[in-house]
């Protein structure tokens, strides 16, 4: 099984008609995505390669039945596309734009939270997800995922959890589900909500998670795994030699006073149990081992 | 992006909340003219974005000319934890009855506003939250709600501040609340908030920090861009638009990723060496963003090895490949390259540099092989 989405999930991309969506877009379909429509206000009625534009995302919806969607807006419209989604009935919406004001964030977290609670933000700023073999909405290359699990994979980098999926998939270990949360300071889905989904998961036997510098969530995870998990999870968390009070790339990968160090996070994670790695090769390493103990 | 003090009470006068007056200076004579124009007796304050500036000396009282003179010419130059002072601010001294603190911050757990809100202030408030935790009131703040005077007038009874203080502090606190919010500030904090002798609240120091995704609104922000960075390769790379930080080690860092490249400074460090910067290209690395990376690293005098670290997700590696051998066309490169090139069109990549490798330029296949490479040669 797969966490979040799967071979029946169908997705509406927002934000097909622009050159990130389209490129991404078809590709995800490619990949054998169910991708059954775009939006665009002003180009509804036509067409990207086949798959059909609507003026807005409650027409998009009433067409389709779609109940995923992908944004792939620019920062300041985003925020509005997420909502849009929303409010049409959207159950998953993965938002990979990179750039929104936190402010913007937060507000929309709090709306979701108020009056779609039915609704799961993946994002923003995030790689997306990939259910290997089944669907992928984001921006991962489908070519270095491999299906059949037993591994799920949550990580808040993007570039490390292509590096994670390759360790594990060179190795002919597949993955269950691999979800990227992104590096913003507030995501709409968190470590311990993939967690969670994980250990309900009968196909996932492990868990790798990849964690970095800045804010909390690690920590928590941490309690969470040691309350709730008991499935094996390998760890690693990038920006050991990051120095404090500098926001590396992430907007959310800063250490502020003693808070949010990677050697933090990484103790945290030993305590609950968790195999901690100090680097991605050592991560997949880790894993395989897990794997072969399995059963 | 971290304000000054100065650039940070010109943000909150935009927003109503009252501050002393003053003028920013760069010379001796700058000094003496605000402090004319802000009146005796005035403090003569180090602009740096460093805490520990009055243990520092960088903080003094001039009551005439004279001692804006001395102390204006001692503060400025002066090199406070590495930051040299190239500006000052003069403003009118105020008579201290009470010191406070309060901030906005988001509180990125809760996933809403935090407020805190102390009568101890003029201290760290980390001190303060350490020592007497007990001392700081803190609400949790509904984005969509937002702070009403309602909520802003019993958290000042919470916070237990001073009673001729609190109409004042509860008002100014909803206007600091609105410069966190539409200021789009990361963080926007008063330490201290005073009381005057005189019955009057006003934020006597200020903390900013500016959301850089937020700039795009913002066109103002231009005018604080003086200073930002003093590091020059830091300047260097700001131009050409590439996400840098410089560090002290001898490894230059380039990779594509943030999370990549936080990890390529962590497995240098692992196998002995250290970096000399964090670069992240991010996606897409055309030529272009590889010859400008390799520009500011190569303008580092302490590199020695210089670390290219890419896993191709919708970078392609053969593209990643071009933008090497095109930017080693255009620029002349001092330090050894090591290469780690993996994902997508990997094979691709690495055929098309094969030809090109030697001892200035070489391959290795896995990250950590490559770390170890880079290391050996920057130690040489």
């Amino acid at each position: 099984m797969s966490i979040f989405v799967d071979e029946n999930t169908k997705v509406i991309v927002q934000g097909l008609t622009g050159g990130q969506g389209r490129f991404h877009g078809l590709r995800n379909r490619d990949y054998g995505t169910k991708v059954v429509a775009g939006t665009s206000p002003s180009k509804a009625g036509t067409d990207v390669d086949g798959v059909p534009i609507y003026a807005n995302m409650a027409e998009a919806v009433a067409a389709t039945g779609a109940t995923a969607s992908f944004v792939v807006v620019p920062p300041a419209g985003a925020c509005a596309a997420i909502m849009e989604a929303a409010q049409a009935g959207i159950e998953f919406i993965v938002c990979i734009t990179e750039g929104i004001p936190a402010q913007d964030e937060a507000l929309t977290y709090a709306r979701l939270v108020q009056e779609f609670p039915g609704t799961r933000l993946l994002g923003p700023n995030c790689p997306g997800i990939i259910s290997p073999g089944k669907c992928n909405i984001g921006i991962t290359s489908g070519d270095i995922a491999l299906p059949g699990g037993p591994v799920g994979i949550v990580s808040r980098s993007g570039t490390l959890t292509y590096q994670a999926l390759y360790e594990l998939s060179s190795q002919g270990i597949g993955q269950t589900t691999c979800v990227g949360i992104g590096g913003d300071p507030v995501p709409g889905t968190n470590f311990i909500d993939c967690l969670e989904a994980f250990q309900a998961d009968p196909e996932t036997k492990a868990i790798m998670m990849i964690g970095e510098i800045g804010g909390s969530e690690e920590e928590r995870a941490a309690q969470y795994i040691a309350d709730y998990v008991t499935k094996p999870v390998v760890s690693y968390v990038a920006g050991v030699t990051a120095p404090p009070g500098r926001k590396m790339g992430h907007a959310g990968a800063i250490i502020s006073g003693s808070q949010g160090t990677a050697q933090a996070k990484m103790d945290a994670l030993r305590a609950a149990g968790v195999t901690i790695a100090l680097n991605p090769t050592e991560a997949g390493n880790a894993m395989i081992e897990v794997v072969k103990n399995l059963k | 992006m971290d304000l000054f003090e100065y650039q940070g009470k010109q943000y909150f006068a935009q927003f109503g909340i009252s501050v002393s007056p003053g003028g920013v200076a760069d010379t001796v004579d700058e000094a003496v003219a605000a402090a004319e124009q802000a009146g005796y007796p005035v403090v003569v304050k180090a602009q740096v974005k460093v805490g520990g500036r009055g243990k520092a000396g960088g903080i003094k009282l001039a009551d005439n000319a004279e001692e804006v003179r001395l102390h204006a010419g001692n503060i400025l130059g002066m090199d406070i934890k590495g930051h040299v002072v190239r500006r000052l601010w003069v403003e009118h001294s105020s008579d201290i009855a009470k010191e406070y603190y309060a901030s906005f911050t988001l509180d990125r757990p809760n996933k809403c506003h935090l407020g805190m809100l102390s009568k101890e202030g003029g201290v760290e408030i980390e001190v303060v939250a350490e020592e007497n935790p007990d001392a700081i009131a803190k609400i949790s703040i509904d984005p969509i709600v937002g702070l009403t005077l309602e909520a802003a007038t019993a958290w000042v009874a919470a916070a237990n501040l001073d009673e001729e203080a609190r109409e004042q502090a509860a008002q100014l606190l909803v206007k600091l609340y609105t410069c966190y919010v539409e200021g789009d500030c990361d963080l926007a904090e008063i330490n201290p908030l005073i009381l005057t002798t005189d019955g009057k609240v006003h934020a006597l120091d200020a903390k900013v920090t500016l959301d850089d995704n937020a700039s795009f609104r913002h066109p103002e922000w231009v005018d604080f861009a003086w200073g930002e960075t003093e590091d020059v390769r830091e300047q260097m790379a700001k131009e050409k638009g590439l996400n840098y930080i410089g560090l002290d080690g001898t490894v230059g860092i380039i990779a594509n990723g943030a999370g990549l490249a936080m990890s390529t400074l962590d497995v240098v460090n692992q196998v002995g060496g250290s970096a000399a910067n964090f670069l992240d290209i991010g996606g897409g690395a055309s030529p272009d963003v590889m010859a400008a990376a390799l520009e500011v690293i190569n303008s580092d005098p302490k590199v020695k090895a210089i670390f290219v670290n890419i896993f191709g997700g919708i970078t392609k590696v053969d593209d990643v490949a071009n933008g090497i051998l095109e930017a080693l066309r255009r620029v002349s490169i001092a330090a050894p390259i090591v290469l780690r090139l993996d994902g997508t069109n990997a094979a691709e990549g690495r055929a098309l540099l094969q030809p090109h490798l030697n001892d200035q330029l070489i391959a290795e296949p896995t990250m950590l092989d490559a770390a170890r490479r880079a290391v050996a040669l920057a130690g040489k």
